[in-house]
């Protein structure tokens, strides 16, 4: 490992990203859950940036790269289906 | 430990304050829309700031060992950063709207500017 402080850093964003799928486990309504899930996709991609730092990998930060657009197109499809129908 | 050391330090500690914040912000809120306020610039600004630790980190290495990696990986976290800060607000505006359009009102709102907007009247 290059730079602990890194790893360090990337466990304490997890602890955020565990604390975000309580929200998704226990919010009331639908919508509570589809915050939950984009604030936990922030935080994945985070901490991914942060453990290629700490493993001075490179490769780890581009697949941060794909989830984040990935994320982004399912948000929109469940925001989309959330206002009424697809067609 | 040299002064490039402690800017990396102050730039996690932003990042790590920011991102616990928008974690409870999800617990401490009462509705969809405040949540979902608290929670997307919380975490937007503090991955800024994991982004920006991560290049002062590469860019030193590569002043250090000249190795080309590490130009490569500031590079990508910026692009990844790029990415991010595109996509994260126009996917809050997504889910704000779609919650408004499914039904789930606010709690506790005197004004609600949209339904009247829906409505199709200003009064």
């Amino acid at each position: 490992m290059m730079a602990p402080e890194f790893f360090y850093a990337a466990i304490i964003v997890m602890i955020g990203a565990f604390l975000a799928l309580l929200r998704v486990f226990f919010g009331p309504s639908v919508p509570d859950r589809v915050v939950g899930v984009d604030t936990l996709n922030t935080l994945i991609v985070a901490g991914m940036v942060l453990l290629g730092a700490a493993y001075d990998r490179t490769i780890y930060i581009d697949i941060a790269i794909v989830y984040a657009l990935l994320s982004y197109v399912g948000t929109l499809a469940i925001a989309k289906y959330l206002q009424g129908g697809l067609e | 430990m040299s002064a490039v050391t402690y800017v990396i330090y102050a730039f996690l500690a932003i990042n790590i304050t920011f991102n616990l914040l928008g974690s409870f912000s999800l617990h401490r809120f009462p509705d969809v829309y405040t949540r979902l306020h608290g929670a997307t610039k919380c975490t937007t600004f503090g991955t800024i700031f994991a982004v920006l630790a991560v290049v002062v980190h590469a860019a030193y290495q590569l002043h250090l060992t000249g190795d080309p990696k590490y130009l490569q990986m500031a590079l990508h976290s910026l692009v990844a950063l790029i990415a991010l800060l595109l996509t994260n607000p126009t996917g809050a505006h997504a889910i704000a709207k779609a919650a408004h359009l499914s039904g789930y009102k606010p709690v506790k709102a005197v004004i609600d500017a949209y339904e009247d907007k829906l409505r199709g009247g200003a009064e």
